[in-house]
């Protein structure tokens, strides 16, 4: 399928950033886990196959060309609403949510996917749209809709991060294809008493709690605000050098919570101290720049709407991410794309990579 | 056209992604600027915190509320339990310790050192448990000897206690560590692994009365990993305690009259629906349940053909054989096809359609009319009733007593019991029903099945000439300082309504069955107080001439239910003795002893004993209030009373 011409159009600039940080990611993971009590094959190696398979996917996505996606998007949508209404109906229950869709041999989590898949449709959607200059209140109308869904059905599981970081990443791609001042504007207006809504109905008593949590650390040390303030002290006491590798205290005696997955940053920064983070961060920082470049030398319009949104998923789950680690966000469930350890996250991540490789080795096909 | 038209765009767009650009590069310099102040400048406070002094958060569980029959008598409390623990970290000769500890606390040596090893690749700084459950004396040594023992720590938990081993312990439930499953659910949201929650009976089902919130403390440890000073507390509070409608002395007295004997009572009074008593037999021992149940103790609850696992008066579903009599006849008389003077010839067995349906007295029973075929129990009565009636009319009375459906007893999975009807039938099998049929199901077999709970209620239903409350365990809930938090309301849930006469119909026969010469429930007869009952007895396999001496598993339930006084009543009772053949034989003594404790709790103290008649209750001993011996079962002596 991959002819020779696509095979050395390969980017390697993308290839090389991303597998850095995967690498990082499976260090990291090794020290994180030290201090666990392990049963059948270490995190970290379960991290390397699972970075294998995901280099495995995301070779699998750049071997097509990705024009075929705007036939079957909207077939991919309506297939991800069906399976997010099956998570509700037939999903199995886990730490008070129902996420997960179990397929026998593996379980898999729709409202991953649905990140891929909301790109994916708006591309399409933004693609066919014949409107002249920026876009109205009623231009976005259909476009939020298609959001609104499955968001909502997110919201159900409850699932707070993921259903925000697909807003998100759709808002993103909205803000990229242009919006008139007025639309947002009255966005504004529409957005402040829905919010005022969801505080009062929507949102989990756990949500609510994290949300505080985050203004106030102080109000519940014992609680939810405990894993920020332990998380900050981690960060902080790394200061210029870091204690260094597998020697981090509120890694090694586990003060941290969910260190290996959501909280992996907190363990590096811990370990690396600042100058490691800069490093870091500025390897997030050129990859995401490297996406919006992809996307700005793409000659075709949907392939530029993909990796704008494939861009905006990963620049808006590292700073999340690390923003909840510092302290600047609340704790809400987002894993740090290719180095919080997961399979699942790993695989969403390399399947919009995958698109981004494909872009960009097609750029001058066009 | 697409091209033409994203020609012109395309500048537009450029623009817009060095916007994003920008937009990008502030984001990710804000992390900087926070990473920066918390790595740089604040470094020096954030790494004392982490280096010099450790935080280190302990959760302390709360204590559960405590379970008190209605006169307060405590039936399951809290004691601490002591623990022995090492933090490894902080030990520097090992060996050394275990031989202190071991002439020390007289404890096994290799026993410590195996806990120790298999503890050593959990958490650094975790103690790990080398001896749990120790005496108050071995803690008292060990804090003598403190400086002499650097690492050692003593855990202290609450667990459960009690009041007798096995008193009441399916009612009550025992608690354990929560599963998986179970944090998975929503009933358990909020709980940690490790926790211990009420998995049945009575813990389970107020678990988030009993259960408390549990606190915490975030205490300051040096490098070694002691603890300097406690930052911050918030202490648990300690779970609601509850208060049962449960008379333990009727309880107990109840337990004690099954013995070996497998099956189920309820008592329940007659005016409010409380439940006195509540027993399953055999019991078990909650005590055992909450840490690891040895295996062979499990093993031998598990091949007990008397099944001891079961909550029978819960779950148990029985077929009520002839009590189910009543209902039968209450329908007759209120479908008018019987009236008190209407009689029929029992010959000992009616034929309907080729097939012959025995009395259980062969001989038959002669001219029957209502009285006495509730006083004698004879079948044929109401096999002609039933054929008359038909199965729907029946299952109407039956319904009017609320069963066939769980009447919202606080404990989970309580059962619903089983009145068929013809449109049943033809759900379940798709099959019509066939008038055959019916005539098992007047007298109570067949698809008939009841609970216990059921039992009792129906009986209760009839004392009291209509009204259905609802059955229930929980009197009151009470915080730790005594101060009421809710009260059970009596609520009644239907009104079986049927004649008065009908009613008083239904009675003088239940009064005869117990006071009568020729009555299948002499046994349940007190001197003082007039009791009114049924007998019956539900067939467990279909060989209506089996013999006696068939194996444990084939031979009959034998039911009795019963109400008293007759001219007031107060108490309703039910016993279901599993293949205890005869209601009369094998359940009416231990419904007779249940009433029989019930009104001795009642009268004023005894003059002889000077008082304190009321804390004497638990000890005296079963023989003494055995059922009366005064009154000889009369006019059936030789035969036993089939029902």
């Amino acid at each position: 399928m991959i002819d020779r011409r696509l095979l050395t159009s390969i980017d390697w600039v993308l290839a090389g950033l991303v597998l850095t940080i995967c690498l990082l990611g499976v260090l990291n993971i090794y020290s994180a886990t030290t201090p666990y009590k392990i049963v059948g094959m270490p995190y970290y190696l379960k991290q390397l196959y699972w970075m294998l398979v995901g280099i495995a996917i995301s070779l699998a996505v750049c071997s097509r060309d990705y024009h075929i996606l705007e036939d079957i998007s909207y077939w991919f949508y309506g297939f991800l609403v069906l399976l997010l209404i099956a998570v509700l109906v037939i999903g199995r229950r886990s730490m008070g949510a129902t996420r997960w869709l179990n397929l026998g041999f593996f379980n898999i989590q729709p409202s991953e996917l649905m990140k891929i898949v909301i790109i994916v449709t708006f591309a399409r959607f933004f693609n066919n749209f014949h409107a002249v200059g920026s876009l109205t209140v009623k231009d976005v109308l259909i476009p939020l809709s298609l959001l609104a869904l499955p968001v909502a059905l997110i919201m159900k599981q409850p699932d707070l991060g993921t259903a925000t970081l697909i807003s998100l990443i759709a808002l993103s791609m909205i803000m990229y294809v242009g919006l008139r001042w007025y639309t947002i504007v009255t966005f504004v207006c529409v957005a402040i008493p829905m919010a005022w809504l969801g505080w009062a109905f929507v949102f989990r008593p756990y949500q609510k709690n994290r949300v505080l949590d985050f203004l106030n650390p102080e109000r519940s040390r014992l609680g939810s605000g405990y894993h920020i303030i332990q998380s900050k002290i981690a960060v902080g006491s790394g200061g210029l050098t870091g204690k260094g590798f597998v020697k981090g205290t509120q890694s090694q005696l586990r003060f941290l919570p969910e260190q290996h997955t959501d909280f992996a940053f907190s363990v590096f920064a811990e370990e690396w101290g600042f100058i490691g983070c800069l490093l870091l961060i500025a390897i997030y920082f050129m990859l995401v720049l490297w996406g919006l470049n992809i996307a700005n030398r793409c000659n075709d319009r949907f392939g530029g709407l993909l990796a704008i949104g494939v861009t905006a998923m990963l620049f808006w789950h590292t700073v999340i991410n690390m923003g909840m680690v510092i302290g600047m966000f609340p704790v809400v469930g987002v894993p740090l794309p290719f180095f919080s350890y997961g399979g699942t996250s790993m695989i969403t991540s390399m399947v919009g990579i995958g698109l981004l490789q494909n872009i960009s080795m097609r750029r001058f096909m066009f | 056209m697409k091209e033409r038209r994203f020609a012109k765009e395309s500048v537009d767009s450029k623009q817009r992604v060095m916007m994003l650009s920008l937009v990008v590069g502030i984001a990710f310099l804000l992390l900087v600027t926070r990473l920066w102040h918390l790595q740089i400048l604040n470094a020096e406070d954030y790494h004392s915190m982490s280096e010099k002094n450790r935080l280190r958060f302990v959760p302390v569980a709360a204590s559960r509320g405590t379970i008190l029959d209605r006169a307060g008598k405590v039936l399951v409390s809290n004691r601490p339990s002591f623990s022995l623990a090492v933090i490894p970290q902080e030990v520097t000769d090992k060996d050394a310790l275990l031989t202190l500890l071991s002439t020390l606390l007289g404890l096994d040596r290799t026993e410590m050192a195996e806990r120790w090893n298999k503890g050593t690749n959990r958490a650094k700084y975790y103690p790990i448990v080398l001896a749990s459950n120790i005496s108050r004396d071995h803690v008292e040594i060990i804090e003598e000897n403190r400086l002499r023992l650097p690492g050692i720590e003593i855990e202290m938990k609450p667990v459960r206690e009690y009041s007798s081993k096995e008193h009441a312990a399916h009612l009550l439930g025992y608690i354990g560590e929560v599963s998986e499953k179970e944090l998975d659910s929503e009933a358990f949201e909020g709980y940690n692994s490790g926790d211990y929650v009420g998995k049945n009976g009575i813990e389970r089902a107020l678990e988030n009365e009993l259960h408390g919130g549990d606190g915490g403390r975030q205490l300051e440890v040096d490098a070694r990993g002691r603890i300097l000073r406690t930052i911050s507390e918030s202490s648990p509070t300690v779970g609601n305690s509850v208060i049962l409608t449960i008379d333990s002395a009727i309880q107990k007295q109840a337990e004690r009259a099954f013995g070996d004997q497998a099956g189920a009572a309820v008592a329940m009074d007659v005016t409010t629906g409380e439940i006195l008593a509540f027993v399953s037999n055999p019991g078990l021992e909650p005590a055992l349940f909450s840490g690891k149940l040895p295996a062979d103790i499990w093993q031998g609850y598990l091949d007990d053909i008397r099944h001891p696992l079961e909550n029978k008066a819960l779950s148990g579903q029985y077929p009520p054989g002839s009590t189910f009599k009543v209902i039968t006849a209450l329908a007759g008389l209120q479908d008018g096809t019987i009236d008190e003077t209407t009689s029929i010839n029992c010959d000992g067995s009616h034929t309907l359609g080729g097939s012959t349906f025995n009395c259980w007295n062969r001989k038959g029973h002669g001219k029957t009319n209502l009285h006495k075929s509730l006083r004698e129990s004879c079948d044929v009565f109401y096999y002609q009733l039933g054929e008359k009636l038909g199965v729907n009319k029946i299952a109407a009375a039956a319904h009017a007593f609320k069963l066939g459906s769980p009447l919202g007893l606080e404990l989970l999975n309580e059962k619903s019991g089983l009145i068929p009807t013809s449109e049943w039938k033809q759900k379940r099998f798709g099959k019509r029903w066939y008038h055959g049929e019916t005539l098992p199901v007047s007298i109570g077999q067949g698809a008939v099945t009841m609970t216990p709970i059921q039992l009792a209620s129906m009986t209760a239903t009839i004392a009291n000439e209509g009204t259905i409350y609802r059955p229930h365990l929980v009197k009151r809930i009470v915080d730790a300082d005594g101060i009421t938090l809710k009260e059970t309301k009596n609520e009644i849930i239907g009104t079986a309504s049927f004649p008065k006469e009908s009613f008083r119909l239904v009675k003088l026969g239940m009064l005869a069955v117990v006071n009568e010469p020729g009555g299948t429930g002499a046994k349940a007869r007190l001197y003082d107080v007039k009791v009114a009952g049924k007998t019956g007895s539900s067939q467990v396999v279909k060989m209506r001439n089996g013999k006696n001496n068939s194996k444990y598993q084939y031979r009959d339930h034998a039911i009795f239910v019963a109400f008293a006084p007759f001219e007031k009543p107060e108490i309703a009772v039910a016993v279901v003795v599993e293949h205890g053949e005869h209601g009369g034989s094998a359940a009416a003594p231990i419904a007779g002893r249940i009433l029989r404790t019930y009104f001795d709790g009642k009268k004023p103290p005894r003059k002889e004993t000077g008082g304190s008649a009321e804390e004497d209750e638990d000890d005296v001993d079963s023989e003494e209030i055995s059922v009366p011996a005064v009154v000889k079962a009369p006019s059936v002596n030789g035969a036993a009373p089939h029902d």
